[in-house]
């Protein structure tokens, strides 16, 4: 009960303000632009949405820190964190419940793409079941993101600096277990340390889902980021709480 | 009475400051306490710890007997708490603000409608209810931070200024609310006016740097002013001279406060050892034959009492 009040005030108040409604339109656009031309979707000619996914990770890494950058350092702006902080609800669920709203706005913009998977069932025979994993990668991506996202956003007033904070952490997050990076270790670096780094990486885990690989090694991971961050996040409260 | 809220040894350090020093204090139902100081002297550091919003550095606040620290859902649903400066989501209406904080407490959806009604009722809110809250005056914001105080009938209100920016109708109306809530609750509000402590208050503590300075009834804390007893006289200028050097050289007469007032000039005698001289001055004017159009006794001065006791402060 507590959850869903907190989850509905936080979810309707990203339609509060027009803000959402550019969002989202910002989100399909450059959804599409990413999908039909970096993509080349229809050059392609197959029936699939490798060209839809295969830009996700980029496309979320500043979109996904635009969603949650509000989530506490508007409260704490505004002064309505102290509010929310002396409502009979255990700050455990507050953390969470705004979590979730972010999430849920996130899955909306998804949810919005899907006439993509069904136009490519129209052109032709698709393999729905890759798809729908797919699907699934993007959205533990997006809460992945929107986790780090959330717990920056309590450490400071600024939804600037909270956006800036996010983006560099979800890029490290990202780009670990790319050669770019991997490359520096190589060569001096014991292979242990090079496999964790890239195993760090979220888009080695959210590859797996796009080739339709259901492997519990990526749900976990994807479940360790975000339990880790939800946690760090309310960490960060905690001491807020403290320092006033 | 019962205790509901009860402090002990609150302390708050920030690095090197000490904001709150070892406060203590307790609020009985149906009292009314006003908690006093200057800015900066820590009553808005206090008044956020005995909310639980601010952990303390050290001691414990009890609302209806739960610890805040260790069982702070329970005790922060018998408490109504407004922030200083009345707080808010700009985006919503009251209504829907209301609401929320109506399901925050538990209050299933029939009975929150009601309960919101009444709130908003009471602080005569009912012609904005559909309006975004970031478009309100500050005087309608400040009651609908009240009214979300006070719907849950919280047995503890804690309120940080409630009074602050509105204007003297507002205050008056908001006072008379507080008042009547305070019949079955324990109430505590910070102030800085000090006719407010006179006019609602049972009792007030006055802290400085952190640390309680006063802690008494208005009357008891206004009996320690200079003015307790001091007796104020109206005469025209001209018979005021003579007037005043017969008063210094009274022996009952600690010092004597000449202020011109048109044709007239006013005397305020303070007393020596704040004793009551009515009499032998009443006895004075008369046998002196001063034309004395007004004469009146003093039972103290808040300011007096406040300035004396955190003077040396910004």
């Amino acid at each position: 009960m507590a959850l869903m009040t907190i989850v509905k005030r936080e979810f309707s108040s990203y339609f509060a303000t027009p803000v959402a409604y550019v969002f989202l339109v910002i989100f399909l656009v450059m959804q599409g632009m990413f999908t039909f031309y970096l993509g080349s979707f229809y050059e392609r000619e197959q029936a699939d949405l490798a060209a839809f996914f295969a830009y996700q990770p980029w496309l979320f890494l500043f979109l996904m820190p635009a969603i949650g950058m509000r989530l506490w350092s508007e409260e704490r702006k505004a002064g309505t964190f102290e509010i929310l902080l002396t409502l009979p609800i255990p700050l455990g669920t507050i953390v969470v419940g705004k979590y979730l709203a972010a999430l849920l706005f996130a899955a909306l913009a998804l949810l919005l793409t899907t006439p993509i998977w069904v136009t490519v069932n129209w052109l032709g025979n698709p393999d729905n079941g890759v798809i729908m994993t797919g699907y699934v990668g993007s959205l533990l991506m997006a809460a992945s993101y929107l986790a780090i996202g959330a717990a920056l956003s309590a450490t400071t007033r600024n939804q600037v600096v909270a956006f800036i904070l996010t983006v560099t952490i979800c890029f490290l997050f990202l780009v670990s277990g790319l050669p770019m990076v991997l490359d520096v270790f190589s060569g001096w670096a014991p292979d242990e340390l090079i496999l964790a780094i890239a195993n760090l990486s979220l888009i080695n885990h959210f590859d797996n889902l796009q080739k339709g690989v259901v492997a519990l090694s990526d749900i976990i991971y994807f479940a360790s980021v975000i339990g880790l961050w939800l946690w760090i996040n309310r960490v960060v409260i905690e001491r807020k709480r403290e320092a006033g | 009475m019962d205790v509901l809220l009860e402090a002990r040894n609150l302390t708050k350090t920030f690095g090197s400051l000490k904001a709150v020093d070892d406060i203590s204090l307790t609020v009985k139902k149906g009292e009314i306490l006003g908690f006093l100081g200057p800015n900066g002297a820590g009553k808005t550091t206090t008044m956020k710890m005995l909310a639980g919003f601010l952990a303390p550095t050290g001691g414990e606040t009890f609302v209806c007997g739960e610890a805040v620290s260790t069982a702070s859902v329970k005790a922060r649903a018998h408490m109504g708490y407004l922030p200083e400066g009345a707080p808010l989501y700009g985006e919503m209406t009251p209504r829907s603000f209301l609401r929320f904080v109506a399901a925050a407490h538990s209050i299933a959806k029939v009975e929150a409608a009601e309960v919101v009604e009444s709130a908003a009722g009471a602080v005569n809110l009912h012609s904005v209810m559909e309006q975004r809250i970031d478009t309100l005056s500050k005087g309608y914001k400040r009651r609908v931070g009240i009214a979300a105080a006070i719907l849950h009938a919280p047995d503890v209100l804690i309120l940080d200024e409630p009074t602050d920016g509105l204007d003297p109708n507002q205050k008056h109306e908001v006072r008379r609310l507080i008042e009547a809530m305070s019949v079955d609750r324990a109430i505590i509000i910070s102030t800085h006016i000090l006719e407010e402590v006179d006019a609602l208050c049972h009792r007030a503590i006055i802290i400085n740097r952190g640390r309680i300075v006063a802690d008494g009834t208005p009357s008891e804390l206004k009996s320690r002013s200079r003015y307790k007893n001091a007796v104020t006289m109206l005469m025209p200028t001209g018979n005021a001279d003579a007037a005043a050097a017969a008063l210094r050289a009274h022996k009952a007469v600690f010092a004597l406060e000449e202020a011109a007032e048109g044709m007239n000039t006013r005397l305020t005698v303070l007393p020596r050892g704040r004793a009551d001289i009515a009499a032998d001055i009443s006895e004075l004017a008369g046998e002196s034959g001063w034309p004395v159009t007004e004469f009146s006794v003093d039972s103290g001065r808040l300011d007096d009492v406040f300035r004396h006791l955190t003077e040396g402060d910004a």
